[in-house]
């Protein structure tokens, strides 16, 4: 039993950290929320300069080869920095699908330029009420029918991961081109200050040689959004973090009634409570991160969905408790608890909600 | 970073369980499975099952005749037996006063007190806190004034746990009336035959005799039974509390009690259906599984902080805190589990060779004694609202 981290996994973190301390400050945040794209093209630049967007990328693509440990620090410390940008989609999501299931060809086409910060991939899975997307066999390929929801950042993707059934049942995952007939992009922003599409699909031709895998690929698409799952733990951790640290430097600043209001015990006690939230996530977040990988899939899925309830619960409590005590501050645009706060809520429902998770798991006690 | 024990680790909780296997008494067990009531006697034969195999000092260094185990080791120890039904080792003279003998006793104080500790020939119990100064345990009131090779005790102690089995009192005492509450106190080890000590029970809730009022008139203790100096009882009581903070989660124990529940759940029938097939009642086991999942993790975290410098620092409140809500938690839930027949009250049907007209169907009576009793888990050791504040103070800095 070993909770250090090596001396490559901690410069790793630190390195990410003082990036983003020098070109992630909470006025430059809210610029590049505003701007037409959503995201910084010199943000990403910059995370692909750190090897970041490389990090899950096999080493014969050129690649770090790291592991959901390196992945939970980074995003730990894009949590904490809120960044916005699609690391978490295409990085960890959209680069561990193509890693697992494309070909040789395809990991070569799309895995290099995604690590050196050249290609954003998407995943396209979840899908809205009535949604369901369909893959019928023509000759040399498929045609694709449906509708994707929550799409990170389309708009700026050259390339959506599209799953779809196909009528023998069968889950497949098809490259797709944005650009490409029968594609349309319904873009909007998403409540945390990020960018997102509904992906229609009305007869789009995918050819044999984009489709990811070979047969059904449902089990495959679990163990990759399970990999998502622990990463956006990860992230969690730093967003919680930033949410109780802030907290803390406001009840022990703000004086009313001749002192802080920190010293106040309803309120020094409520704090306790959060940091007691905090630390279970960052145990839970290590245990997502070191079975993210797990070969077994029951044992995968107990522990992810016992890491997804505990960071759930404390996204909900850590947050509403963090606007809370800074009392009518913490419910403007100004301060960055409330920014914390929106990310916190959308986390919480991501890979699927607390209550399903916890639904799963309990399930499972009767299995 | 790696979450799985090492193959040594393994082996450890293998020998662990081999141990226990041939040598926890089965009655022992029993008991401790099924929630039911320990004695004196109980405690006592695992502890010198214990001794017999070098293990009686689970916590202590080898200097002392203890283990030399690692944090890791013991937590391994502690959880591999509560799971396995073995009763908690009494603390009171092991993991409380043994360490601050160690550390603050002389030479003649170790010889004297110690090998009988780990023998499990001596009872322990703590005079700590007092009618008027419980939180607040600086305020302490209990007088001890030196009258030539002697200190002259008068007060009274409280919440004395097992006290009615106790050979020893470790007693917190006022030595200093004119100094601030903490620079005046002083620890002395006092003789439970001494003329002047009157042990009294309290009965909680539950209907059990498990803690006592200890009076304490005119007793007369021998000075060379003063550890450390004189007024600087503070420090040691302080150094002990850390010490009774060790191993505070009870995971193990929270294990054994979530299987106990599983195993009801899966018996009691409702509608038909085993209770655990209930989606409302499953996604409460659920709750307290997950939690139990994190908690651990916690605790190893905890653990191997310690490992790399000493006595738990101020996270143990976490871990108090979210153990003790825990095993609260799932006594409820079996409470609930056991429906309407949580109500009968068999006290006696708590004990062993229990032949009453009750019809006990193995189960179902003790849940209800051990919710009321185990309601002192977030009062006790420093009530949950005193492990908040620390949190506050220690870590949070507020």
């Amino acid at each position: 039993m070993d909770f250090t981290f090596t001396d490559e996994q901690t410069m790793l973190f630190d390195m990410t950290t003082r990036y983003l301390g020098n070109e992630y400050g909470f006025e430059k945040r809210a610029s590049i929320i505003a701007s037409d794209a959503g995201m910084s093209e010199a943000v990403w630049r910059g995370i692909a300069d750190l090897g970041l967007l490389a990090l899950l990328v096999p080493e014969e693509n050129g690649g770090a080869a790291a592991g959901p440990v390196e992945t939970m620090l980074v995003m730990s410390a894009f949590g904490k920095a809120l960044l916005v940008e699609p690391y978490l989609a295409s990085a960890v999501v959209a680069t561990s699908a193509i890693a697992r299931l494309g070909d040789a060809r395809q990991r070569e086409t799309w895995l290099e330029p995604m690590g050196a910060g050249d290609l954003i991939a998407i995943v396209a899975h979840d899908e809205p009420h009535g949604g369901a997307t369909r893959a019928t066999a023509v000759g040399g390929g498929f045609l694709l029918d449906g509708r994707k929801t929550m799409v990170a950042h389309a708009g700026r993707a050259g390339l959506l991961l599209v799953s779809a059934r196909s009528d023998d049942g069968a889950v497949g995952l098809f490259a797709v081109d944005p650009a490409q007939p029968g594609v349309k992009l319904v873009t909007y922003p998403t409540v945390d200050g990020g960018r997102a599409a509904d992906v229609v699909l009305s007869q789009v031709h995918v050819a044999d040689a984009n489709r990811l895998g070979a047969g059904d690929v449902s089990e495959d698409l679990a163990a990759i959004l399970d990999i998502g799952l622990a990463a956006l733990c990860g992230e969690a951790l730093g967003v919680l973090q930033r949410s109780l640290d802030a907290t803390i430097e406001y009840t022990r600043t703000r004086k009313q009634f001749g002192q802080p209001i920190g010293k106040f015990q309803a309120l020094r006690h409520r704090m306790a409570d959060m940091l007691i939230h905090v630390e279970q996530s960052r145990s839970m977040a290590y245990l997502a991160a070191v079975r993210a990988d797990e070969a077994d899939v029951a044992v995968r899925e107990r522990a992810l969905s016992a890491a997804k309830v505990v960071v759930g619960e404390a996204c909900r409590f850590v947050g509403q408790q963090a606007v809370q005590l800074h009392g009518g501050m913490g419910v403007t645009d100004e301060l960055d608890v409330s920014h914390c706060f929106k990310r916190l809520f959308a986390i919480e429902k991501t890979f699927g909600s607390t209550r399903e998770h916890l639904s799963r798991f309990s399930r499972a006690l009767v299995a | 970073m790696d979450l799985s024990f090492t193959a040594e680790d393994q082996a450890f909780r293998e020998e662990v369980q081999a141990f226990l296997r041939d040598h926890l008494p089965a009655g022992v067990r029993h008991k401790v499975l099924n929630g039911m009531h320990l004695e004196r006697d109980d405690y006592l034969a695992w502890q010198h099952a214990l001794h017999a195999r070098g293990w009686g000092g689970p916590s202590w260094p080898e200097k002392f005749g203890g283990t030399g185990w690692s944090p890791v080791q013991q937590y391994i120890f502690d959880s591999t037996c509560s799971e396995a039904g073995a009763p908690r080792l009494v603390p009171f003279g092991l993991k409380m006063v043994a360490p601050v003998i160690m550390a603050y006793g002389n030479e003649a104080q170790h010889k004297r007190f110690l090998p009988p500790i780990l023998a499990g020939e001596e009872w322990w119990c703590q005079g700590y806190s007092e009618p008027g100064a419980g939180s607040d345990l600086a305020s302490l009131k209990a007088r001890a004034v030196r009258d030539g090779d002697h200190y002259v005790v008068n007060g009274q102690k409280t919440w004395t746990t097992l006290g009615q089995y106790a050979d020893w009192i470790f007693c917190l005492v006022r030595t200093d009336p004119e100094a601030k509450p903490q620079r005046g106190i002083s620890f002395l080890l006092i003789d439970m035959k001494t003329p002047g000590v009157t042990v009294r029970p309290i009965i909680t809730m539950d209907g059990a005799h498990e803690v006592n009022e200890v009076w304490l008139e005119d007793v007369r203790v021998p000075v060379e039974n003063l550890i450390g100096e004189e007024n600087k009882g503070w420090t040691y009581a302080k150094f002990l509390l850390g010490h009774e903070r060790t191993n505070i989660a009870g995971i193990g124990i929270a294990k054994r009690e979530l299987a106990r529940l599983k195993r009801l759940a899966l018996t009691e029938v409702r509608e038909g259906r085993p209770l655990l097939e209930d989606p409302l009642f499953a996604v409460q086991v659920a709750r307290l599984e997950i939690e139990l999942t994190a908690l651990e993790i916690t605790n190893l975290r905890v653990l191997s902080a310690e490992a790399e410098n000493r006595a738990p620092g101020p996270e143990a409140s976490i871990l108090k805190i979210k153990g003790s809500e825990i095993q609260q938690g799932i006594l409820e839930l079996m409470t609930e589990a056991v429906g309407l027949q949580a109500l009968p009250y068999r006290r006696e049907a708590m004990g062993a060779g229990y032949q009453g007209d009750y019809p006990v169907e193995g189960h179902a009576l003790t849940p209800t004694m051990q919710y009321l009793n185990l309601r002192k888990l977030s009062i006790y050791g420093g009530s949950n609202e005193i492990q908040r504040d620390i949190i506050s103070q220690m870590i949070l800095g507020l």
